[in-house]
């Protein structure tokens, strides 16, 4: 199994790891999530109909409202949470939202981690040393 | 790495109380993830309070549904209930997303409604002046030229950078709230002018008469530029107030445009250079009809062309726009199957009221709502909406369940709602 290692920035720190969810598109926050069951329902979005609770969610960098956070915040008040961000940009949506949401996060790598990992692949976030360790599935 | 002035520090040790402590842990927190190395003052804040979740959410974890409590769990992200005498900068509401007068349209009902009527209260007891718009800039709230703020509302947030000069970076509810109650936003991003440089150059070649395009262009533009300033270039009108609303809100509801130039036009846009435009490793990008064709595309998608609800006021109607609506429908009556709702806030609601506007809407048989938002409908999934606003077609099938949705002119959807039907067409 070859392994592969992104060094990045800490966002949040804090470490995780799980499978991912990778999108190459910009996350929302606002009108995104299904708060029953961790859904993403935002129409015409590349994860619409996927589970973002308990994954390692890759995306490009988070886009929209001001209500990005609380999105974020309240997946977590209700147990849906992602466990952690690995954007490859990062803007003060998902500065805020990894913060309020307290999971750890990494940005600004070294390679786009939207090319390097795909859906399903394994992977370990160390966000305090802005790592994270990808075992391709 | 973050460094802190003195006032900054004395905040977090808490010596001005446990409410600014746990603003400015917050605000420093937020810094270190942003990657700022200092804060500046700001005495402008706009706070999304709108934006809390669901009360069934709320009341999962403050089950007392206490002011102060919630403000704590959701405004400042502390587990300590902290109490708070007074903000410190001023500080103006953005939309509520609730019309009092309507609970039962409005999902969450009136549980939700009297939620959202305890926050304001506890704003206004804090000081916090209650605009209650996602459009502050008409009614009193007009950052001006470099001028640090800390702005909630995507589409806001734009029009404060590209159109006044002000400087904001897209706060949250947090950040913004703590912003209110300390004073200080990080110095980073938007409030720093290398930042605020085009990237893209847009060159426009359609015209550019209708509100519509406006929306189109913002929207098509949004999808591409991910985090670059675009610049948009040959452009033939001199745009006003409505088109300038179209273009903030549409831009940032496809993608992230938090600021963008129009040579000629904005205030940090005299020339292309002065925008960045002769810059190394520019992007051009075109906006011509196949581009607008793309949007207006993504934009409507319904099974059927009977329209049940209009949405209009997205950003929220100004008066310019309750005068062409009213002046539209006056005489005229609205289609048995369908309703029509224009969202605006209370300020300009209480002029249009005296104004007349709002009784020629009525007599119609529309109606002018104060304070909330056409997102919050509750209906049934199946509903067929139609709206001019591009960022309400954008949201209204993640908000309200519906995938039938038609945009396009405020004409063409006054029509639709004496009609019923959607006759819209590019």
């Amino acid at each position: 199994m070859s392994k592969i290692v992104l060094r990045g920035r800490k966002i949040n720190g804090g470490s995780a790891e799980g499978e991912a969810l990778v999108t190459k598109e910009s996350l929302g926050g606002f009108g995104c999530f299904d708060f029953d069951t961790g859904k993403v329902i935002d129409f015409g979005h590349e994860l619409y109909g996927q589970n973002v609770s308990g994954k390692i969610l890759v995306f490009r960098t988070g886009r929209g409202s001001s209500a990005w956070s609380i999105a974020h915040q309240a997946l977590r008040f209700v147990g849906k949470s992602p466990k952690a961000y690995v954007t490859k940009e990062s803007n003060p949506q998902t500065a805020l939202g990894a913060v309020v949401a307290h999971v750890p996060a990494v940005t600004e790598f070294d390679q786009d981690p939207t090319e390097v990992i795909s859906t399903g692949d394994w992977v370990k976030v160390d966000a305090d040393r802005g790592l994270v360790e990808i075992t391709k599935r | 790495m973050l460094g802190l002035a003195r006032d900054e520090q004395e905040m977090l040790e808490g010596k001005e109380g446990p409410a600014r402590q746990k603003a400015m842990e917050l605000l420093v927190k937020y810094a270190e993830g942003l990657g700022a190395d200092r804060f500046v003052d700001t005495n402008n804040a706009t706070v999304i309070v709108g934006s809390i979740p669901d009360v069934k959410i709320v009341q999962k974890v403050v089950p007392s549904l206490d002011a102060d409590e919630i403000a704590s769990k959701f405004l400042l992200d502390s587990e300590e209930t902290v109490v708070l005498d007074k903000v410190k900068a001023f500080t103006t509401t953005n939309a509520t997303f609730r019309d009092q007068r309507y609970p039962e349209l409005q999902r969450g009902g009136k549980p939700h409604c009297d939620l959202l009527q305890k926050m304001v209260d506890y704003l206004k007891r804090v000081g916090v002046i209650h605009l209650a718009t996602c459009a502050p800039y008409q009614v009193g709230n007009i950052p001006m030229k470099g001028e640090h703020c800390a702005w909630t509302e995507s589409s806001a947030v734009a029009f404060c950078n590209s159109v006044l000069g002000g400087r904001t970076n897209i706060e949250g509810l947090h950040s913004s709230f703590a912003s209110a109650v300390t004073g200080k936003t990080p110095l980073w991003g938007m409030h720093l002018s290398e930042n605020r440089l085009g990237k893209v150059i847009v060159d426009v070649e359609v015209d550019m008469e209708l509100i519509r395009d406006w929306y189109l262009m913002g929207y098509y533009v949004g999808s591409q530029v991910g985090l670059d300033i675009p610049i948009y270039t040959h452009i033939n009108r001199v745009p006003d107030l409505p088109r300038l609303m179209g273009l903030c809100a549409a831009g940032i509801a496809s993608g992230s445009i938090v600021m963008f130039h129009i040579v000629g036009i904005t205030p940090e846009t005299p020339t292309l250079e002065a925008a960045g435009g002769n810059g190394k490793n520019l992007r051009v990008l075109k906006f011509g009809r196949k581009e607008r064709g793309i949007a207006y595309e993504r934009l409507n998608h319904s099974d059927s062309d009977d329209v049940d609800i209009v949405v209009l006021g997205c950003p929220h109607a100004g008066l310019d726009r309750m005068r062409a609506i009213a002046g539209m429908l006056e005489g005229k009556r609205i289609h048995k199957n369908a309703r029509l709702y224009v969202t605006t806030c209370h300020p300009i609601k209480n002029t249009a009221d005296k104004q007349g506007y709002t009784e020629m809407i009525a007599k119609a048989g529309g109606s002018v709502w104060e304070d909330s938002c056409g997102l919050v409908l509750a209906v049934d999934p199946s509903t067929v909406f139609a709206c001019d606003s591009a960022k309400m077609a954008n949201y209204l099938p993640g908000e309200t369940g519906s995938k039938n949705i038609w945009f396009g002119t405020t004409e063409e959807c006054i029509q639709a709602a004496l009609t019923g039907k959607w006759r819209g067409e590019l």
